[in-house]
C-alpha cells in the first residue's frame, strides 16, 4: 500500500508521493486479503456444515410461515370479517403491511442500482444480500394486495388484462392497476438483476462443488460462464444498462404506490408530497432491514473483513439522510394541512397527532424522526449492538408510518355518524408475523445455498484486482 | 488428439493484460482471457470494441411503451368503452404508469436477452471447463489466456513461444 500508485500517463522518472495517512481510505476489503481468499471465505459459508444457529432459526421461522399459511386459508374460507376491518376502516394492516414490506425492498435496488451509477464501490459487500432481501420482501408484499380482496377467485380478472365474463376490460384510469403494473415489473426485474449478478458467482460454486448435485445445480444456472473476457465485456454493459433501468423503476414503484393513496381524496392523503416522501421513507425503512440483516450476519459469518464497520457506518448516514428527509415531509405535511387553510385536511391532521390515535402517532415520530439523529455521533454509527438497536426502532417506525396513514386517515369519516375505531384481531397479528416467517424462511435458505456476497465483485474492488496497482502485478513505471 | 486450444496461466491481472496485448499486436482471432472479475482495461488489451447489449435493450423499450401505449387504447377507448368519474376514454397522461413500466420490464429483458445472444449462451459444454487447470483457476484467482488451434494463425511451436515469452509459469494444451 506504501508504494506510490502509478498513473499510466506519468513518466516513471517522476515520483508521486503517497496521500498522508489521514487522507487513505479504509480498504474495501480489511487484512489486505487475496483474491483466493474472498472465494474461499464467501462460498465457505455455503460449504461447510451448517452453523449450529441455522437449523433452529429455520425451524422456528418455518413455523411462523406455516402459522400465516393458516391464517391465509381461515381467511380464504371464511371472508375478510375474519380481520379487524369495519366501516370505514376498510384498509389496515394488510395494505399497511403491503407498504411496508415494498418500501424495504426498495434499499435492495437503491444498493445494487443507484449506488451502482454513482460508483459508490463499498456497494459490492452488500449488494447481493440487499437485493435477495427486496426479493423476498416483494414476495410478501405481494401476498397482502392479493388476499385482502376477499373473493380471491376473482382476482386473476382484476390483476392482469383479461376481460371478465362480461367482455369488460380492467380500468386503467384506475392507480391500483398501475401498483399492480409497478409491484410486478419491480418484482421481476429485481430476480432478472439479482441472476444477473449471480451468474459468475454460480460458476465459482460450480467449479468448487465436490459432489454431482451440486455440481450439475450450480452448473445448471451458470448457463456455461466462463470468465470469458469477451462475456464480460457484454455482462459489464449489460450490468449497467440493468442498473440504469432499476433506478427510474425503483423511484417510480413507491411513487405509484403512493398514488393509491394520492389520487384519492380523502383528508391526510390527497397531498402532492406523498411520491418524493413515500420513496425516501421506503429508502430509510429498508436500509433499517438491511442492517437489522447484515450486523448479527456479519458476526456470526465471520464476515467482517468484508462487511466492514465501515461499511455500516456509511448504511448509517444513507439512515440519517433519509430520515431527516422523512422528518421533513412530516413536518411539511402538518405545515400544508394549516397553510392550505382547508378544514377537513387540518382536522385531520390534528386527529392524526392528537386523536385516539395518538400512540401509534408518537411511536412513529419517536422511531422515525428522533432515533435516526443519534447517528450525528461516529460512536453510535459504529458500535454494532446500538446500530442493531437503532435498526430495529426503524423497522417499528415505518410500520407505524403506514398505519398512521392508512388507519388514522380512514377512520373518520365526514359525519361523525360514520366515525370508527379499529381493533385488530388475531388473524391479522398471526398473518403479519407469519410474513416475517416467509422473509426469514427464504433469506436462511438464500444464504446456505447461494453465495451471500458478491464474489466476483468484491474481488474486483481490491488492489489486487487492478492491473495498475503494484499489487495487482504492474511494474513500477506503467505500462501500455 | 484433437486439441482445443492452448491455455497459458497468469498470476495477476497486470500480466494477463501484458500478455494479451502481445497477443493481440501478433493478430490472433480466436482467443480470449478468462478472468474471476471483469479486468478494467482488458477490452482495449485485447482490442474489443464497445458491447452491442445497448441496442437489445432501446428495442425492448421501444417494444414496451408503445405496446403499452396500444393496448390501453384498445382495451379502454376502443374494444369496451365505459365511462368511469367523467374521465377521458384514452389519455397519455394516465396511461403513462403503466406503458412506462412495460417500456422498464420489457428493455430489462432485452438487456438480458441481447447479452446471452452476443455471448452465445447459455451453453452447458464447454472444453475449458473440462480441464482442471482451468476449472481450479479462472473462477478463482487465476487469469487464464486462450488461443484456440481453430485460429487461422495457431502453430503449436510459435504460440507457445509467444505466450511463454508474455510471462506464464504454465502453459498446457486443453483438450476438446
Amino acid at each position: 500500500m506504501s508504494a506510490a500508485v502509478e498513473h499510466s500517463s506519468v513518466p516513471s522518472s517522476v515520483k508521486i508521493a503517497p496521500p498522508p495517512a489521514e487522507l487513505e481510505r479504509e480498504p474495501l476489503v480489511l487484512h489486505n486479503r487475496s483474491v483466493g481468499w474472498i472465494s474461499d471465505h464467501i462460498a465457505g459459508i455455503c460449504e461447510g456444515p451448517a452453523p449450529k444457529w441455522w437449523l433452529p432459526a429455520l425451524a422456528i421461522s418455518s413455523t411462523a410461515l406455516l402459522m400465516m399459511l393458516g391464517c391465509i386459508g381461515y381467511l380464504i374460507s371464511t371472508g375478510v370479517g375474519v380481520w379487524g376491518l369495519n366501516q370505514p376502516v376498510e384498509w389496515a394492516w394488510d395494505i399497511t403491511n403491503f407498504v411496508f414490506w415494498i418500501g424495504i425492498g426498495h434499499a435492495g435496488t437503491l444498493i445494487s442500482a443507484i449506488l451502482f451509477l454513482l460508483r459508490q464501490k463499498w456497494r459490492t459487500s452488500v449488494n447481493r444480500a440487499a437485493e435477495a432481501m427486496t426479493l423476498f420482501a416483494v414476495a410478501c408484499a405481494g401476498i397482502f394486495p392479493v388476499i385482502h380482496v376477499g373473493r380471491i377467485w376473482y382476482a386473476v380478472w382484476w390483476l392482469p388484462p383479461i376481460p371478465n365474463n362480461y367482455e369488460i376490460w380492467v380500468n386503467f384510469r384506475s392507480p391500483l392497476l398501475w401498483d399492480v403494473f409497478a409491484v410486478s415489473t419491480y418484482g421481476t426485474v429485481s430476480l432478472l438483476f439479482w441472476y444477473t449478478g449471480l451468474i459468475p458467482d454460480l460458476a465459482t460454486m460450480r467449479d468448487r462443488a465436490t459432489n454431482k448435485v451440486k455440481k450439475f445445480l450450480y452448473g445448471f444456472f451458470a448457463l456455461g460462464w466462463t470468465g470469458s473476457n469477451r462475456h464480460w465485456s457484454n455482462y459489464e454493459k449489460a450490468y449497467l444498462l440493468l442498473a440504469g433501468l432499476s433506478t427510474p423503476l425503483v423511484l417510480s414503484v413507491h411513487s405509484i404506490v403512493s398514488f393509491d393513496f394520492a389520487v384519492s381524496q380523502v383528508p391526510g392523503w390527497h397531498t402532492t408530497i406523498f411520491p418524493p416522501y413515500f420513496v425516501a421513507g421506503a429508502v430509510f425503512s429498508g436500509f433499517g432491514m438491511v442492517l437489522t440483516l447484515l450486523v448479527p450476519l456479519r458476526t456470526l459469518c465471520k464476515l467482517e473483513d468484508i462487511v466492514t464497520v465501515r461499511h455500516v457506518s456509511l448504511m448509517c448516514k444513507v439512515i440519517l439522510a433519509t430520515g431527516s428527509i422523512v422528518g421533513y415531509a412530516y413536518g411539511m405535511e402538518f405545515f400544508i394541512a394549516w397553510y392550505g387553510g382547508n378544514p377537513y385536511e387540518l382536522a385531520a391532521f390534528t386527529n392524526r397527532a392528537f386523536g385516539p390515535y395518538w400512540w401509534a402517532y408518537w411511536s412513529m415520530i419517536s422511531c422515525n424522526v428522533i432515533c435516526p439523529h443519534l447517528f450525528w455521533f461516529k460512536w453510535c454509527r459504529e458500535n454494532m449492538v446500538f446500530v442493531f438497536i437503532v435498526s430495529i426502532f426503524v423497522n417499528i417506525g415505518m410500520w407505524f408510518e403506514r398505519f398512521v396513514i392508512i388507519v388514522i386517515s380512514l377512520h373518520r369519516d365526514y359525519l361523525p355518524s360514520s366515525w370508527g375505531y379499529f381493533r385488530p384481531t388475531w388473524v391479522d397479528v398471526c398473518t403479519f408475523i407469519g410474513s416475517f416467517g416467509l422473509f426469514v424462511t427464504l433469506f436462511l435458505l438464500f444464504m446456505r445455498y447461494l453465495p451471500m456476497i458478491a464474489i466476483s465483485e468484491v474481488k474486483g474492488v481490491t488492489p489486487q484486482a487492478d492491473p495498475h496497482h503494484p499489487q495487482g502485478g504492474a511494474k513500477h513505471g506503467g505500462h501500455h | 488428439m484433437n486439441a482445443y486450444g492452448l491455455l497459458a496461466v497468469f498470476d495477476t491481472p497486470a500480466d494477463a493484460m501484458h500478455a494479451a496485448e502481445k497477443v493481440r499486436d501478433a493478430g490472433y482471432s480466436k482467443w480470449d482471457v478468462h478472468t474471476p472479475f471483469p479486468v478494467h482495461g482488458m477490452d482495449a488489451a485485447m482490442g474489443l470494441s464497445n458491447s452491442k447489449v445497448g441496442w437489445f435493450t432501446f428495442l425492448g423499450g421501444v417494444t414496451g411503451y408503445t405496446s403499452g401505449m396500444i393496448m390501453i387504447w384498445w382495451m379502454n377507448a376502443y374494444d369496451y368503452k365505459i365511462i368511469i368519474g367523467g374521465k377521458p376514454m384514452f389519455s397519455p397522461f394516465f396511461s403513462f404508469p403503466v406503458s412506462y413500466e412495460l417500456t422498464i420490464l420489457l428493455a430489462s429483458f432485452g438487456s438480458l436477452i441481447g447479452m446471452f445472444l452476443l455471448n452465445r449462451l447459455p451453453r452447458l459444454h464447454h472444453p475449458l471447463l473440462k480441464n482442471r487447470k482451468f476449472s481450479t483457476g479462472a473462477s478463482h484467482d487465476k487469469f487464464i489466456l486462450v488461443i484456440e488451434t481453430a485460429d487461422p494463425k495457431f502453430n503449436d511451436q510459435e504460440t507457445r513461444k509467444l505466450l511463454s515469452s508474455a510471462g506464464s509459469k504454465h502453459i498446457e494444451l486443453v483438450e476438446d
